[in-house]
């Protein structure tokens, strides 16, 4: 029977939640990296027992740790305990270590971009955002940051390197922190294109490149953002998440700081398809693992007030592809609830009734095994979540 | 030459990142300094890499300060001799987070 493993990344730790298909009763396994900011967790499509993990923090700097057991042991990728380096030599602590690519054979200059109060800023790196594994190779897996970039691992995190190509677009004088910093927040690998990819950066905009990394253009044509100069600008937009469904690459679905978007060419436009949303700010976007024109929003009331409106957790599905919008609620509080549902904590899985998983900054995980019409708390009070994924397991 | 034995306290997250306890003795050859110090912490136990100084500039991460003997010794050059205490294995040298340390 198939299973569920769900990784949660919090403020002060991680956690595993793991469940068989039924997805009623779950085994909760952590803290793992106790009292570290866990950003992202993600298990590699390729070989599910492969996990990779961003553990942060402001005082300690970066860490990468990866697990080739599902989970149950944790290592730094070439630094096994006990060993000063690793078999073919490379320095141990190399797993760390995110330096931006400015050599003049395959880097770019290090420029500055735009501060909050639009003067220019230097890029400088903070922390891992998001860690997206491969679709067939489980040593190969990208990063993105804050300052925004995108690096890669093809040795199993052991090393990473940026492609600059990304953040030597030339628009980076015009990138700026979004409230949680100038981060690299989503990559999503087209299954058909192995050549093509999508970013999204706070406050860049979405980016897609087609030659795998080499080269890359901003695909924001359609958005409309009020908080820059020019409203239309070719980058600058304050992107949350975009989401795809894997049969159908081409169809991109974006949580912007205001406005849900759709695009059916691959990113070259965009239309808005917010319709009857109570609000359309937001940081979470997903999309039904078996019915690609059915999406799933947390309406959050406004970019200054970082809640659920009406004290209400309701999640919002449509089933046209957007613009008609109906409120799940079955399961979720309904009154003086005041949390907040970050831009990677939503995820679903691919069982034969799509679950739907999300966390929030209360430190409650919901599911859904019936597709968003029942929620269930898995569990109500971890640290803040910043990060849910999940595996569906043979 | 004999190498020196030193004393260092690190803070609880970074133990925890180590697999090692409250103090750790570390063998220090030459000049007892923070650089020589935190080369010596970094050659044993590299997991530390890049959590304590930067992995490029190999400046002190700003988050962080060094004490030893009730002194602050956060903005010392990396190459000042550490106190004397340090450097015969009394006294352990600090490595201590910022107020709350996360």
């Amino acid at each position: 029977m198939s299973s569920v493993r769900v990784l949660v990344g919090t403020r002060k730790g991680a956690f595993l939640l793991t469940s068989d298909g039924k997805r009623q009763n779950w085994k909760i396994d952590g803290p793992h990296f106790a009292g570290w900011e866990m950003y992202h967790l993600k298990g590699s499509p390729a070989d599910p027992k492969r996990l990779y993990a961003s553990q942060t923090s402001g005082w300690f700097g970066q860490i990468i740790q990866r697990s080739d057991d599902g989970g149950k042991t944790w290592f730094q990728p070439g630094t096994p305990p006990g060993q000063t380096t690793t078999p073919d030599g490379m320095p141990k602590g190399e797993s760390n270590k995110f330096v931006y690519d400015a050599s003049a054979e395959t880097g770019k200059p290090l420029t500055t971009h735009q501060w909050y109060d639009g003067t220019q800023h230097p890029w400088e790196f903070k922390r891992v955002w998001h860690l997206e594994p491969s679709l067939n190779d489980p040593d190969t897996v990208y990063a993105g940051v804050e300052d925004a970039a995108l690096f890669r691992s093809t040795d199993g995190g052991k090393s990473w390197h940026e492609l600059s190509g990304l953040r030597g677009h030339g628009t980076g004088p015009r990138w700026q922190p979004g409230a949680g910093g100038m981060c690299l927040h989503t990559i999503i690998l087209d299954p058909k294109n192995p050549n093509r990819v999508f970013i999204a950066i706070s406050a860049a905009g979405a980016f897609r490149t087609d030659d795998g990394g080499k080269t890359w253009r901003p695909i924001n044509r359609g958005l409309r953002s009020q908080y820059i100069p020019d409203p239309n600008a070719e980058v600058g937009h304050c992107v949350h998440h975009v989401a795809m469904n894997p049969s159908r690459p081409g169809v991109l679905f974006m949580q912007k700081h205001w406005d849900v978007m759709r695009s059916d060419d691959a990113g070259d436009s965009w239309h808005e398809v917010s319709g009857n949303l109570p609000t359309d700010f937001g940081f979470v976007i997903d999309v039904h693992a078996h019915e690609p024109e059915t999406i799933y929003v947390v309406p959050i009331k406004s970019d200054g007030e970082h809640f659920v409106p009406d004290g209400k957790l309701r999640v919002y599905r449509s089933r046209t592809g957007g613009n008609e919008w109906e409120a799940l609620t079955n399961g979720l509080p309904q009154s003086n609830c005041y949390v907040n549902v970050l831009r990677d904590a939503m995820a679903v899985d691919s069982l034969h009734s799509c679950g739907i998983y999300f966390g929030t900054t209360g430190g409650q995980v919901y599911a859904s095994a019936d597709a968003g019409n029942t929620w269930n708390p898995i569990v109500h009070d971890l640290p803040a979540v910043l990060s849910v994924e999940v595996q569906t397991l043979p | 030459m004999t190498a020196a034995k030193i004393r260092v306290v690190l803070p609880p997250h970074l133990r925890a990142l180590a697999r090692v306890g409250s103090e750790l003795q570390l063998e220090v050859t030459g000049p007892i300094t923070m650089r020589s110090v935190v080369d010596a912490l970094e050659s044993s136990y590299p997991m530390l890499r890049g959590t304590i100084r930067d992995h490029v500039s190999q400046e002190r991460r700003p988050f962080l300060r060094f004490f030893a003997c009730s002194e602050d010794l956060s903005h010392e050059s990396p190459d000042a001799p550490l106190p004397d205490a340090v450097a015969s294995g009394s006294e352990p040298l600090l490595i201590v987070g910022a107020i709350a340390g996360g």
